[in-house]
């Protein structure tokens, strides 16, 4: 059963102490967030889930219900889908969903938070620099990282500026997250509650396994890190989940998952850590072509019963990713399918380029994206499908749990924890207790920071809060009168930089050149990096198609061009290949023939123009073409077609000759004439808007109507050359059509829409309606 | 370890007449058990980390932090706390507690650090 939480309500607003504010039509300004940060303090310490509302809940104006979401965003991007069929709406599901971020300049990973959050992101995990585990005390200042940024307190503290500024746009409080692991977890903990920092990775096997940080030191430093954690309200999240993304066959560790999950929450129960403040971080092990759900479902059943009263962290499979962003994205879906079949608290996100490189910016947004798009669909499941434990299912759920004892048994029978790492018990191949001899061994007395810990000494004393273990005040002394950055957080020390070449400041000027006379570049992680991608299918061998792929970038003035994927199509008849390089210019934005987007009039303006002057349109898929969907949506009065706003249309059907439509728009008087032409083969939709033109013309009716072509690959530009007067291409709403036909007639006849003729001012406002705005 | 076939069907012969609740409780016995001596290891321990982690508490810079609590280490001070021997230090030299770590991470003054816990400098 998932934990019952409270409802944080929604948090009270705090602005900026120097008044910055974000404006959704401006990039975040990064210098201003940098500005003063040696006094901003963050608005709130500790962990805030999504308020859930009741089931049954509506998201206005659609007709749906909903079981499992929380309160949409005051800003958001919703759904592809959404804007043309679905009123808008974006619901957000009652899972908090994360986003992983890891460009290695933090200044760039804060404009990707905003663009995750904007998307349903509300757990904002930043990963850290390569190597920052093994650094033995906390780094200052704003290095670049690798893999990940160096996290330091102005890192932490410009981030959760940003954030506060984000959760304010979006209207729903964001926990940043990051690690508590290496050799400085103590240090790291009280860094993350003096900062504001949400939630964090703590789990001292992590680095016994994989970081090969002594064990003793590992467990000691665990403690006492894990009781900061809780005095700051940090949600704690294990570390199980890397066992599973280095073993050879990842689906055979899920006992020994269960075993570390189990170890990390009876140490953290014996600190006294809150169980409902500590999630299990938990994978479906496997990916197709394997039977996934057949082995990650029961596995999933398993942990649940087992740890009930825990909270889980429900991550995606990065075991089996290669570089097919589609493979990727279908595994990851299947993985959201176990979270509804069962529960999650927070369900995370892996980008689908994960395989390839270190995340994108717009593969962090597609990430988030897939999670909320199948949660969204998949709501409801856990009502109408119910899970069958007399069989197969049960049986498993049963024999994991049953395995992961046995390896408990023997942990203990080999002389304890320490033992069993020393003897190799983590991190085998083999199905527990079978064992393949491959395990990772570490030594009590190796590792990085062995013989480091220290007894303490029968005077021992910590005068801090927090603090965990044996510790006595001496009676000649008190503690620090002043109290500690626990309870009194502006005691915390700030310091800037110091490395006066590798910091933010000398990158911002850099970027700032780069951008020198405001030239826009395209970009896929850094500011103005240049990076753009190809994708191109070559009818060859695959090969030869990566050889042609790369003469074909060089050739188009490319630079650096790599070959970041390849499919075989067929081992003959060619090859899907995508190339990413660098662009080696920039393009002046001011001096760009960017089209006015049209002005759309008010729906109630066009309403009341419709109803003063009505208005009758003949409509037909022209040429031999058969498509009569898009046509459809533009009139349908369901689809919030023309029909909606009062225009009468014909619609002729489908393959209908030019000539044939306008002779039905001289018949029925009509003053306007859309026309569909979908296939685009020779330039059959150039040539029937041509001809529609040509032939009002030679029928001395061209200024009777208004003439539209619509279609997937139709612009206005390209209508106009043709000779109409608008053109409308893929993803036209009936509004814009209508908006159109009343303000071009209305332009026509010298009058302004929805007016008579030489009368009054316009009402037409162009400004969108006050509160919520949604990007599409 | 060495390699070994799976034989889950006999070492499981003496759970297969716990019903779940009774797995769960076993299950949960062991990991309890196993962690018990980790965590009473850290009760009686500490670590530079930990140490550091208590100067920060005190509002002492990470590098001054970093020096302090290298200079206990040397000295066979660490085991009082690094803490301790700030706040010792800083009343018998009549300083703040941040003043006196500011001195001992400059190396000075831990000559009545030492005399505090009873070692020679």
């Amino acid at each position: 059963m998932p934990i019952e939480r409270p409802d944080p309500g929604r948090p009270d607003p705090c602005p900026d102490p120097a008044g910055l504010t974000l404006s959704p039509d401006r990039p975040i300004d990064v210098q201003a967030v940098l500005a003063g940060l040696e006094s901003y303090r963050p608005r709130r310490r500790g962990w805030v889930w999504r308020r859930r509302l009741d089931p049954g809940a509506r998201v206005e104006p659609a007709p749906f219900r909903y079981d499992e979401i929380s309160p949409s965003l005051e800003r958001c991007v919703p759904l592809p889908a959404a804007s043309r069929h679905f009123w808008s709406i974006d619901p957000q599901p009652a899972l908090t969903i994360t986003t992983e971020i890891a460009s290695g300049r933090f200044e760039d990973d804060i404009r990707r938070m905003r663009m995750a959050a904007w998307h349903g992101a509300d757990h904002i995990m930043v990963i850290r620099t390569a190597g920052q585990s093994h650094f033995d005390g906390l780094l200052e200042g704003t290095p670049e990282g690798v893999g990940g940024v160096p996290v330091t307190r102005k890192q932490l503290r410009a981030t959760r500026r940003a954030l506060d500024l984000i959760e304010d746009e979006v209207g729903r409080p964001l926990n940043l997250h990051s690690y508590v692991s290496g050799l400085a977890g103590p240090e790291m903990a009280v860094l993350f509650v003096e900062e504001g920092v949400a939630g964090a990775h703590q789990d001292p096997q992590y680095n016994v396994l994989y970081r090969n940080v002594n064990m003793v030191r590992s467990f000691v430093d665990a403690a006492e890190a894990k009781t900061v954690m809780k005095t700051g309200g940090l949600l704690q999240i294990d570390g199980a989940h890397n066992a599973n993304a280095t073993a050879r066959e990842a689906w055979k560790v899920t006992p020994e998952l269960l075993v570390q999950h189990g170890i990390n929450c009876a140490f953290s129960a014996a600190v006294g850590y809150p169980r409902d403040l500590v999630c299990l971080s938990t994978v479906p092990p496997t990916a197709p072509p394997a039977p996934a759900l057949r082995l990650n479902l029961p596995y999933a059943v398993a942990l649940r019963e087992l740890f009930e009263g825990y909270g889980i962290r429900a991550q995606m499979n990065t075991r089996y990713i290669e570089s097919d962003t589609r493979e990727a994205t279908v595994t990851h879906v299947l993985d959201l399918l176990v979270t509804r079949l069962t529960f999650a608290d927070i369900q995370s996100t892996i980008t689908p380029d994960e395989g390839r490189n270190i995340p994108w910016h717009h593969n962090s947004v597609a990430a988030v994206e897939t999670a909320k798009q199948a949660l969204d669909g998949l709501d409801g499941l856990a009502e109408m499908v119910r899970l069958e434990r007399g069989g197969e299912l049960g049986r498993s759920a049963r024999e994991i749990k049953e395995r992961a004892v046995l390896f408990l048994e023997e942990i203990l029978a080999l002389g304890g924890y320490f033992r069993a790492v020393e003897e190799g018990m983590f991190v085998d191949s083999g199905y527990y207790p079978e064992r393949a001899g491959d395990g990772i061994a570490r030594r009590v007395d190796g590792g990085v920071g062995a013989g480091t810990v220290v007894p303490r000494e029968p005077d021992y004393w910590a005068p801090v809060c927090g603090h965990f273990g044996r510790s006595h005040p001496p009676p000649d002394l008190s503690a620090e009168p002043e109290g500690c950055t626990l309870c009194r957080p502006d005691l915390a020390p700030y310091i800037d930089e110091l490395d006066p070449e590798d910091n933010v400041h000398r990158r911002l000027e850099e970027a700032r050149r780069r951008r020198e006379g405001g030239l826009l570049r395209p970009e896929v992680q850094w500011a103005g990096d240049g990076v753009l991608t190809l994708t191109l299918f070559l009818p060859a061998p695959a090969d030869t198609a990566r050889a042609a792929a790369l003469e074909i970038a060089a050739r188009l003035g490319l630079e650096g061009p790599e070959v970041i994927h390849s499919r075989v199509m067929h081992p003959a008849e060619g090859t899907l290949v995508e190339v990413k390089a660098v662009l080696p210019f920039g393009v002046d934005p001011a001096r760009l023939p960017v089209p006015k987007s049209d002005r759309l009039l008010p729906e109630e303006l066009i309403r009341r123009d419709l109803a003063e002057y009505p208005m009758t349109a003949v409509a037909a898929t022209v040429g031999d073409d058969e498509h009569s969907v898009g046509m459809r949506e533009i009139i349908d009065i369901k689809h919030g077609g023309l029909e909606k706003y009062g225009v009468k249309c014909l619609y002729l059907g489908t393959s209908v000759p030019v000539e044939k439509v306008l002779d039905a728009a001289v018949e029925a008087d009509a003053r306007a004439v859309l026309i569909s032409t979908i296939i685009t083969h020779a330039d059959v939709h150039r040539k029937a808007m041509r001809r529609l033109a040509d032939l009002a013309r030679e029928k001395g009716v061209r200024d009777r109507f208004l003439l539209v072509a619509g279609g997937t690959q139709v612009t206005d530009a390209m209508a106009r050359e043709e000779g109409l007067d608008a053109g409308f291409g893929r993803g036209t709403r009936g509004l814009e059509v209508a908006s159109f036909l009343v303000a071009a007639r209305a332009a026509r006849e010298g009058r302004r829409p929805g007016e008579r003729p030489a009368d009054g001012r316009s009402e037409a406002d162009s400004r969108p309606p006050a509160g919520r705005s949604r990007a599409d | 370890m060495k390699p070994r076939p799976d034989d889950f069907a006999e070492r499981r012969a003496h759970l297969a007449d716990l019903d779940d609740a009774a797995l769960h409780r076993r299950f949960w016995e062991l990991a309890e058990r196993i962690a018990a001596p980790l965590v009473e290891l850290a009760r009686t321990h500490t670590t530079p980390s930990i140490e550091r982690s208590i100067l920060s508490r005190l509002g002492v810079p990470s590098p001054e932090a970093a020096a302090v609590v290298q200079g206990c280490l040397a000295r066979g001070l660490l085991g009082h706390g690094a803490g301790h021997v700030v706040l010792r230090v800083a009343r018998d030299a009549g300083l703040t507690p941040r003043r006196a770590a500011a001195e001992l991470a400059a190396g000075r003054l831990w000559d009545l650090a030492g005399r505090a816990f009873g070692r020679a400098d």
